[in-house]
């Protein structure tokens, strides 16, 4: 296919955002989105492990096609994600110990996170190549991210709201992404 | 500190290797079992759900061959179970009873809506029009982009005239979607009205893949007409 | 002989029941998100993941239970994910044979069952640490709960946004669809709703056991 690559990263920002629009990350989404101060970090944390999941993923695809080992496709794409994540949770250990403890638990799960394994499956199956890859990769990270700022400003106005106390926790959050996604459908055909 | 502390119990590195080894032994086993197992039926789905596809857009068609269209401008027939060389194209030419060729038909594909909208087209390579179209794959809003498969003014753009530039090198005239009720040339597409984007989708693909495949397909018509 | 028979079945009981109920993975413990609101888009898509996840997580919990005492614990992380990943690709490939059309429908989210947090939480859980039946019986019981979550979801979905449930037209033609429901919007307002339902439900019953015992 020959889309541009600003139009790939436009639409993975907007118009199919990874969260609202892909349903991708929304463990994380639903859970650190309480405080917009571990929102961000967390949305920044998960866009590079994206973009080193990306690249990695665009690597071993060739490897594995070209030695038609296609079924292990799957297998070495987490591997590649578990790993990532290890280096970058060592890399913040060592050059930003207060950012690591803030995440804490969240970043060992980023390894779960439905949108890392997702941008690499995705930039597979639609064939892009090196650049559309890339863009994919960061326009997706740079959309969690938003949907998660959006979300945790939101949440941390709700708590000063009167809310009915059965509504509270979880299923306010649903309704407010709910919400989210409706608007952001408005984006739709922005990126061309 | 006390340097007595009590260290926590590593595994030794044998063990581990070990472990790990039998690990990916069975691991492997069952991935590489359940890939044999399954691949004769899963080639069967795939060769029934194409020819289901080009039977639907070359109605006259009674049985397919698999044919990929190289860079140099060749075509040459894609054996059973083969891969298409690199750079090349694949189509299908659909032949009649009596081995004619009743036409060709291609895969696009182009962004639609919520994801990307795979369709097979037909070209009748006598009248250089696209008559039909089929869609292979596609996620776009129930009631609204999957309008495409059933719009009458939408459907009633095609066939569509595909006719390739004196110098063969592409269509003479680009095909491409225009506003609902706006369509004037033959090579134009009638968007549906409150599904634009998906109509777009579906003009794009046919384009491109018609710009590609077309002007090698057409230099051999002679290697195409009779099936062999 | 017989008493110590029916312990064990009652004990098995009590392990299917708590992934069904009382640890209901969709709407207790809220995991595996993605797949629960991209695919039940309609009740036969609901129910094939449902269906995909429960085998992924019933082999995986038995594969990692009988290894348990091998898998050092330092890896045991990243090992547990090569089990699961290994049966989600056996699950993909059984999938397509059975039919594309499925296949595509369920889209990338089938190889997505790798991160469902939900099999990894049971394998770190609960079948590091208890025998093969056990730890299957638990991941049965989990698995069915999810699948009655991605039901309880599909149908409704289906119902509202296309008028059909399993594909069975129930309104007619003339029914105008709520179409939202099937897009993504729909797809939180429903599982928000199905929560909200049963915050309500166990307000009340909360209620009542105090009035209950203010009473007594």
């Amino acid at each position: 296919m020959h889309e541009s690559a600003a139009n790939i990263f436009i639409n993975a920002l907007l118009a199919n955002n990874f969260v609202l629009a892909m349903f991708l990350g929304l463990c994380p989404f639903l859970g650190v989105s309480g405080k917009l101060e571990t929102a961000f970090p967390m949305g920044v944390a998960t866009t590079f492990v994206m973009l080193v999941a990306s690249l990695c993923a665009f690597g071993l695809n060739l490897l594995l096609t070209a030695f038609q080992l296609e079924f292990l496709r799957l297998i070495s794409y987490i591997v590649i994600i578990a790993s990532s994540v290890q280096l970058v949770e060592m890399v913040l250990k060592k050059y930003s110990p207060a950012l690591f403890r803030a995440l804490g638990i969240y970043l060992p799960l980023i390894t779960t996170n439905c949108a890392v394994l997702g941008v690499a499956l995705f930039q597979t199956a639609r064939e892009y190549d090196f650049v559309q890859s890339m863009a994919f990769s960061f326009g997706g990270g740079a959309g969690f991210t938003l949907a998660l700022v959006l979300m945790a400003s939101v949440r941390e106005r709700l708590q000063l709201s009167d809310v009915p106390s059965v509504a509270q926790g979880t299923a306010l959050s649903l309704m407010l992404a709910g919400i989210l996604s409706l608007a952001f459908m408005g984006f739709a055909g922005i990126g061309g | 500190m006390n340097s007595e502390a009590i260290l926590p119990q590593t595994t030794p590195a044998a063990a581990m290797i070990r472990t790990l080894g039998l690990l990916s032994a069975i691991c492997g086993l069952i991935i590489v079992a359940a890939y044999q197992l399954t691949y004769d039926a899963v080639q069967e789905n795939k060769r029934i759900a194409v020819e289901r596809a080009v039977f639907k857009v070359i109605p006259a068609a009674k049985s397919i061959v698999e044919y990929s269209a190289l860079p140099t401008g060749d075509v040459e027939i894609i054996g059973a179970g083969g891969a298409t060389p690199p750079g090349a194209l694949k189509f299908y030419a659909g032949y009649d009873e009596a081995g004619r060729l009743a036409g060709i038909a291609a895969e696009g594909a182009a962004k639609g809506y919520a994801d990307t909208v795979r369709i097979l087209f037909a070209y009748d390579l006598a009248t250089s029009s696209i008559p039909a179209f089929s869609v292979v794959a596609m996620r776009e809003t129930p009631g609204i982009g999957d309008k495409i498969l059933v719009d009458k003014d939408f459907l009633a753009s095609f066939p569509l005239e595909a006719k390739l530039s004196a110098d063969l090198k592409a269509l003479a005239n680009a095909i491409v979607t225009v506003k609902h009720g706006s369509k004037t040339k033959p090579w134009e597409v009638d968007a549906i009205s409150g599904a634009t984007i998906t109509s777009r989708a579906v003009g794009k693909a046919i384009n491109d893949a018609a710009q590609a495949l077309l002007p090698r397909v057409a230099p051999n018509l002679d290697k195409l007409k009779e099936k062999s | 002989m017989s008493q110590q028979a029916g312990k064990m079945s009652a004990r098995n009981w009590d392990e299917l029941m708590e992934g069904i109920w009382r640890q209901n993975p969709v709407f207790v413990m809220v995991l595996g998100m993605c797949p629960v609101l991209a695919v039940t888009v309609s009740g036969v898509n609901a129910l094939s993941m449902g269906l995909a996840t429960a085998f992924v997580l019933v082999c995986s919990c038995g594969l990692v239970s009988l290894l348990r005492k091998l898998i050092p614990k330092e890896v045991r992380i990243a090992t547990y994910i090569v089990i699961i990943a290994t049966f989600v690709t056996v699950v993909d490939y059984v999938i397509q044979a059975v039919s594309l059309a499925l296949y595509d429908a369920l889209g990338a989210f089938i190889q997505l069952i790798v991160v469902n947090c939900i099999i990894l939480g049971r394998a770190e859980a609960h079948a590091s640490k208890n025998p093969p039946m056990a730890a299957m019986t638990n991941a049965l019981g989990m698995g069915v709960g999810f699948t009655i979550g991605l039901l309880a979801l599909g149908t409704v979905r289906e119902i509202l946004g296309a008028g059909s449930l399993f594909g069975v037209s129930l309104f007619g033609a003339d029914f105008q669809p709520w179409v939202i429901m099937v897009l993504p919007p729909g797809g939180f307002f429903v599982l928000g709703t199905w929560l909200l339902f049963f915050a309500a439900l166990e307000r009340r019953k909360q209620r009542k056991l105090a009035e209950a015992t203010q009473n007594a």
